[in-house]
């Protein structure tokens, strides 16, 4: 698999395993085509989950993750790509439907955006809400104010 | 019509232009606090009559920031708070949780903790199983089999009770394996256990499986096609009720199941009642697999040798188990220090919930309520 994939990719692909599980770091702009091969030519059929991880003293701070399995071969794979802060990542959910609201949660935590999604708005914390709490600068106290005293009428939330 | 003092135009009913009385379509807000939504779900609902178009959830009410807290804690101490997600089924996020952990620091827990963690896991799977069929069959107007549940229920609580001390959130297992040897009398309590719950899950069957109401409401209501679930990520006994033979004790086992003997119950139809049926099914394959757990428990240590400070190497796993609910899987980014970087929790109930808008369409008010049920969530998972 990571022959063809190499070959079609080139040198913007590398696979990589840890503790026996394989992973592929992409280049952010080989991204829609390589899911899309990885869906109909490797029978990654099934999307488990997309995720995103935050290095802020990186130039490109969000590496994007997507863990694929296979119901036909039994095997997973991670699909890793960096995205800068504001760059817009292609959405998934034309490929597998799950990735409808897995993308939304993302946007919710991080604020990465992502292109293409039917309706991309916040999932977990309410619409109004300023800041994305999975980013390393959100303090673990850090609330939105405002939103908790016009919303709820108390002073804080703490 | 034209008298300008009739007062009645808006109601001419030749009027090109619609009025109110035309509008079939109405926008019925279920939840969020409402007894059959178990928990606080918020189900946006659009219906023609009582026909249902389609529906939006809203969720996040009960959001507590799981994610973030494991980034201020070190591996340790975040074990306590994954019992927390999915509140009825403890003991199978503290197995994901542990063994994600244990894979990262390269260490694996001794046969005996893998054994006494299957045994638990398997009856908080059936506790988790026997508090869905009590709650959805209340919600569809069956108010009997929910005190038999949670009257059966009670002696799993017990066992873990007398096992760990705490009956809900249990936190049974650590880092490395078991924190606690089993008590004297375990070994009988599970046997026990078994012999007494045998005939209640026919007792059980007996008052649904022919029964014609229960029939009528969860026969072809609800239906999903196992390409759909695919599709959508849908896994757990609703993907395998719609045909598709999967179960990752079975496809990548865990823990101690590649020693133990058990089907995959399938279903056919993907409806309502075919999930009720696999879930039944699923609650005697637990039962056996208890059975060979406790006779052929190993002697030898519970824990295994783990640092006192736990610092796993720089790097990153994904490990997934089997929970009641579906797949429930942690992805763990390790910096090399006491803390994670980054714990993120793949919950079932959450990817399950997005299907809820498919399984409904065309179906009746009535039947949202038992498709809720028969998605079997918890909302503490799907928040977080």
């Amino acid at each position: 698999m990571v022959g063809s994939l190499k070959r079609r990719f080139g040198s913007g692909l590398e696979a990589l395993t840890y503790l026996g599980q394989n992973y592929l770091q992409s280049d952010a702009a080989l991204l829609p085509e390589l899911l899309q091969n990885l869906r109909d030519e490797e029978q990654f059929d099934y999307c488990v989950d997309i995720t995103a991880l935050h290095y802020p003293q990186r130039e490109r701070p969000f590496d994007v993750i997507w863990i694929l399995y296979s119901f036909p071969k039994n095997e997973r794979i991670r699909v890793k790509a960096q995205y800068a802060d504001g760059a817009a990542v292609p959405s998934a959910v034309k490929l597998w439907t799950t990735a409808n609201w897995l993308e939304r949660e993302v946007f919710d935590m991080f604020g990465i955006r992502f292109e293409g999604h039917p309706d991309l708005k916040r999932i977990l914390l309410p619409d109004g809400w300023k800041g994305h709490p999975l980013r390393k600068d959100y303090g673990i106290l850090q609330q939105d104010q405002a939103w908790v005293q016009i919303n709820l009428g108390i002073e804080s939330g703490q | 019509m034209n008298d300008p003092t009739s007062g009645v135009t808006h109601l001419d009913i030749d009027a090109k232009e619609s009025t109110f009385l035309d509008s079939s379509e109405l926008i019925l807000n279920m939840g969020p606090q409402h007894p059959a939504t178990h928990g606080v779900l918020r189900v946006i609902l659009k219906l023609d009559g009582e026909k249902v178009l389609g529906l939006e959830c809203v969720i996040g009410y009960l959001h507590r920031g799981v994610e973030k807290i494991a980034e201020n804690r070190t591996y340790a101490m975040f074990n306590p708070y994954v019992d927390r997600m999915d509140y009825v089924a403890a003991v199978s996020n503290g197995l994901g949780y542990c063994e994600a952990v244990e894979k990262l620091l390269n260490v694996e827990a001794p046969p005996r903790a893998k054994y006494i963690r299957v045994i638990l896991t398997e009856l908080n799977r059936i506790a988790s199983h026997q508090l869905w069929l009590g709650t959805h069959a209340l919600d569809i107007g069956a108010m009997t089999p929910l005190f038999y549940t949670f009257r059966d229920r009670e002696e799993i609580l017990k066992i873990f009770e007398k096992y760990c001390g705490a009956r809900l959130t249990t936190h049974a297992f650590r880092i490395g394996g078991c924190l606690y040897e089993t008590y004297d009398g375990f070994e009988q309590d599970v046997r026990n256990f078994l012999d007494f719950f045998t005939p209640k899950i026919d007792e059980y069957e007996e008052l649904l499986t022919t029964n014609r109401i229960w029939v009528q409401r969860t026969r072809d209501v609800g239906v999903i096609s196992g390409k759909d679930c695919i599709a959508l990520g849908v896994t757990g006994p609703v993907l395998r009720a719609s045909g598709v033979k999967w179960d990752l004790r079975k496809a990548q086992p865990y823990a101690a199941y590649k020693d133990f003997d058990f089907e995959i119950p399938v279903g056919t139809k993907g409806d309502t009642y075919d999930r009720y049926l696999v879930r039944m099914a699923e609650m005697r394959q637990s039962m056996r697999i208890i059975r060979q757990a406790v006779d052929g428990l190993p002697s030898g240590p519970i824990m295994a040798k783990v640092p006192k400070v736990l610092k796993p190497p720089v790097g990153e796993i994904y490990h997934s188990i089997e929970a009641p609910k579906g797949e429930l899987g942690y992805f763990i980014v390790s910096d090399g220090s006491t803390q994670p970087y980054r714990v993120r929790v793949r919950p079932p109930s959450f990817v399950n919930l997005q299907a809820l808008d498919l399984m409904c369409k065309g179906q009746l008010v009535a039947d949202v309520v038992a498709v809720i049920g028969t998605l079997d969530i918890v909302l503490g998972e799907v928040d977080r």
